[in-house]
């Protein structure tokens, strides 16, 4: 059994801990937000936070969420910043087929939290391991500085 | 509007040859041609739609609009309810959208069949749904009239209300949707004119992004049932490949491991989830049939088709006599281009869930081609068409991989159906996707042109050598004329300037790699090598790129609008660039719509950097600008991960590739500003899901020769710089 908290509930899991937390998330929890894209650490769509940071849950054991924190898309509009970038995603209009927003909202919502103004520079190394496939970058691009913006004006 | 008729001989001819390809399904496709290529536009566009197939008004007012084509990112949830919405005078506020399941009156209008591709979406639907939406109000405004006793003349509708100003009356959509659904439909239908459209032709969010921002929209991936079990099918690592000999003891011990099968695909694993399958079929053990094995690999195919694009092939086009306009040539050019094979890689990897009962089976599954799917699943499992239901969900990316005109990932789904028993979801890694074939075909091109002395074309001899992607599909008795795949030559037969001798000749040589269209098809590949030849011809003539291509359109040429606007956005000829940066350009018309774009690129460390792309694009009358500039944004990412990095190649009959490291799309640090400019225009609306993708190689490739001088005629583009 492993335990872990996800978007603040509390969960066991009685899995190989080998398996990947993304797996976890869709097929034992049924959260599906999460995406599948590479399963090798190179597309992003897979993005959760735990405890706070940006990780790819298609090549972290379960085993290492143990006793931790567990943010998924669906959970990210209970902080203040998470509902912001989601606005800010709103706002720009930013999905085309949408497989890859969450994982880009996750990345994102991270990096401002780090970060709460980034450079078009930090954007862009921050973002870097998210791929889209349909082109949606300049949006997404768009989306987090006003994100930044309206962060710095509820502060 | 263009309309060809039920008698046409090839549509008699294709319906014999889609039976016999079937084995007696007879599916009601009708393709109405243009220049050889399936035209889209709409079969009989006075015909009037039963509105209730496509509206639905509940008592609340709220109102759901049943699309029938498939949102796979290209807007259509939005753009589609739109044109409904105009004329039905709704509230856009209370719009909601449901996919349409498979039925007759939801068949593309004009490939007579439901489909998304093409980038027809909005010119096949333009009048169909305006008219739909127009019949819905006539009949609520009727309906109201009738209960008030008064004439219909002096009602009029407004944000879902009927109302009579002289008496006061007023009743929303949803108090009259009953009576209104009881009425016959109305016998002729006039349409808004355009200086009233209060929704087209305006910048609408998009109805999709809520969900899509929250994780609760739902792909194929997505769709849970109870009692399901994840399958992941180990496959043939050459084409058509069969399993001789498997040992599955091991990957059966695995917990979680529900069962292995052999099916027609290769070897299946069942497994209470994706981790599961796949660690066990990690663990499989199998030898295959490789069959007679061509041994195919990249560079021996490159060599053979170069070989083959110097000998005469089938002619595609032939205008003047290009054997006497070489003759005369003043200075004359000749070049060889490569394209290897894509593969479309959208994010969302194939998967199909199917629930399969003795008399009935149920697909969920992001397709763009459900009357094809449903025919195929129902073949396979037994049963009637009737008897399959398709649910569509939202696709992960389609770009032409998701309307398989074999049905490739439907028919396996169902044969695994059938042998599990149970509920199944089939899930294709990023590996099994990329190397599961149906790419864009690898094509080679050989060009020789010549110009006279006053610099204009005077002879054009362009060969190309590749698979034929509609050849062996049900759309071969409309698509293939005298041996001529429309899809192989178009953008290179339908070359716009004036050249009195010019002359298109086409190999389509066969091998066991399945190919299939590609976020533009034949013009992801032609726009590249005509458009960098005809460069090189304005550079031997000694003139500017623009004003050259100016010279030899003809002058009602709707190319020439989109390159001014280009053009003038750019400060092309007048803009200072940083040093060391270049512009480069090209135009190209595709699916009826016209784009220039124009690129400015530097080079580092032998590293093409792309910084800015102005695009231009006449795609008739725009419904949704917004919806346009996504669209050709995406388009550009899309060609332009394919001209800097994308390439599936063999070796020994495997493709090499499995992954995003080494098959790489564009990614955020690599992503140039982009503007689009809209002309203006009050046409017929054309496409613009794909027109976006063909320049964007050439303009590339010219900007890279204005800086260095060296023509890049290979793509992807970082291979032959690095060569
Ligand atoms: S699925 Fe995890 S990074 Fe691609
Ligand atoms: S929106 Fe389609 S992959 Fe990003």
């Amino acid at each position: 059994m492993i335990s872990f908290k996800i978007n603040g509930k509390a969960t066991k899991v009685d899995v190989d801990p080998n398996t990947p937390l993304l797996w976890v998330i869709r097929d034992h929890l049924q959260l599906t937000g999460t995406k599948y894209g590479c399963g090798m650490a190179q597309c992003g769509a897979c993005t959760v936070h735990l405890d706070g940071r940006a990780i790819r849950s298609c090549v972290t054991p379960v085993s290492l969420a143990s006793g931790k924190q567990v943010t998924t898309i669906e959970g990210l509009a209970e902080t203040t910043l998470g509902k912001t970038v989601q606005a800010a995603w709103q706002e720009v209009d930013v999905p085309q087929c949408g497989y890859c927003q969450s994982g880009q909202i996750m990345s994102a919502t991270a990096l401002l939290k780090e970060n709460p103004h980034p450079s078009e520079a930090q954007i862009s190394a921050a973002m870097d391991g998210n791929l889209c496939r349909c082109g949606t970058y300049n949006s997404i691009r768009s989306a987090i500085l006003k994100a930044a913006e309206h962060q710095g004006g509820a502060k | 509007m263009k309309t060809t008729t039920a008698q046409n001989p090839s549509r008699r001819k294709f319906l014999k040859n889609s039976a016999a390809l079937m084995s007696g399904l007879v599916i009601g496709f009708y393709l109405p041609m243009k220049n050889g290529r399936v035209f889209a536009a709409e079969e009989h566009p006075k015909q009037i739609y039963p509105p209730n197939a496509f509206i639905r008004i509940a008592a609340d007012d709220s109102i759901t609009v049943i699309v029938n084509k498939s949102e796979m990112g290209q807007g259509v949830y939005t753009s589609l309810p739109m044109l409904i919405a105009e004329e039905l005078e709704a509230d856009w506020n209370r719009i909601r959208v449901e996919s349409a399941p498979v039925a007759a009156v939801y068949n593309h209008t004009g490939f007579g069949m439901q489909l998304t591709g093409g980038s027809s979406s909005i010119p096949s639907s333009w009048e169909q749904l305006r008219r739909v939406g127009a019949s819905a109000r006539i009949l609520l405004i009727r309906a109201a009239a009738q209960q008030w006793g008064v004439p219909e003349s002096e009602c009029h509708a407004a944000s879902s209300w009927v109302i009579h100003t002289k008496s006061g009356n007023k009743s929303s959509y949803g108090a009259l949707a009953d009576a209104a659904a009881k009425l016959p439909l109305p016998e002729t239908v006039e349409l808004k004119s355009p200086k009233d459209f209060k929704l087209i032709g305006k910048s609408i969010k998009r109805l999709d992004t809520p969900e899509k921002i929250n994780g609760s929209a739902q792909f194929g991936l997505d769709v849970y049932l109870p009692g399901m079990l994840t399958v992941l099918i180990a496959r043939s690592p050459v084409f058509g490949g069969k399993v001789k000999s498997f040992n599955d003891t091991e990957a059966r011990k695995l917990p979680g491991v529900q069962g292995i099968y052999q099916v027609p695909t290769g070897i299946a694993v069942a497994a209470t989830g994706f981790w599961p399958a796949k660690t066990a079929r990690d663990l499989l053990e199998i030898e295959w049939d490789e069959g007679p094995g061509a041994a195919l690999s990249t560079p021996k195919m490159r060599a053979e088709y170069l070989e083959l694009a110097k000998k005469p092939g089938l002619v595609a086009r032939n205008d003047g006599d290009a054997v006497q306009g070489f003759k005369q040539a003043h200075k004359s050019i000749s070049a060889e281009y490569e394209v290897p094979y894509l593969a479309h890689a959208a994010m969302e990897p194939l998967n199909v869930v199917v629930d399969l009962n003795t008399d009935h089976c149920t697909i969920w599954t992001g397709t763009q081609a459900q009357t094809m799917d449903r025919a195929s699943a129902a073949k396979t499992a037994g049963l009637k068409p009737e008897q399959v239901e398709i649910h569509t969900t939202f696709l992960g990316g389609g770009f032409g991989r998701r309307a398989n005109p074999r049905s490739d990932f439907v028919i396996e789904a169902v044969q695994v159906a059938k042998v599990i028993g149970k509920p199944v979801k089939i899930v294709w890694t990023r590996e099994d996707d990329t190397r599961g074939g149906n790419y864009r075909p690898m094509w080679a091109d050989h060009i020789e042109a010549a110009i006279a002395k006053d610099g204009k074309p005077l002879a054009w001899k362009h060969t190309i050598v590749g698979q034929s992607i509609i050849a062996d599909t049900p759309f071969e008795a409309f698509m293939v004329r005298n041996g001529i795949d429309a899809t192989s030559v178009e953008g290179a037969a339908t070359l716009p300037y004036v050249i009195p001798n010019l002359q298109v000749e086409l190999h389509s040589p066969k091998n066991a790699v399945p190919v299939q269209w590609w976020r533009s098809v034949g013009h992801s590949h032609t726009a590249f090598v005509v458009e960098t030849m005809i460069d090189e011809l304005a550079h031997l003539a000694g003139k500017d790129p623009v004003a050259y291509r100016l010279g030899i359109l003809p002058a009602a040429s709707r190319y020439r609008g989109v390159l001014q606007l280009a053009a003038k956005n750019a400060g092309w000829g007048k803009k200072k660039l940083p040093a060391n940066h270049a512009y480069g350009v090209a135009v190209h018309q595709s699916f009826d719509s016209y784009v220039a774009e124009i690129a400015e690129v530097s080079l580092g460390n032998g590293k093409i950097r792309v910084h800015r792309v102005v695009a231009a694009v006449d795609c008739g009358m725009v419904i949704n600008p917004d919806g346009v500039r996504q669209q050709i944004e995406g388009a550009i990412v899309y060609g332009l991960s394919a001209a800097l990095h994308g390439a599936i190649t063999l070796e020994n009959d495997r493709v090499v590739q499995s992954n995003f490291h080494d098959y790489v799309p564009l990614r955020f640090s690599e992503m140039p500003q982009i503007e689009v400019h809209i002309v203006e225009s009050s046409e017929h609306p054309t496409g613009i899901g794909e027109p976006g993708t063909p320049p964007i190689a050439p303009a590339v490739a010219n900007a890279v020769f204005k800086l260095t001088g060296k023509r890049l005629r290979r793509m992807p583009f970082d291979q032959e710089t690095l060569a």
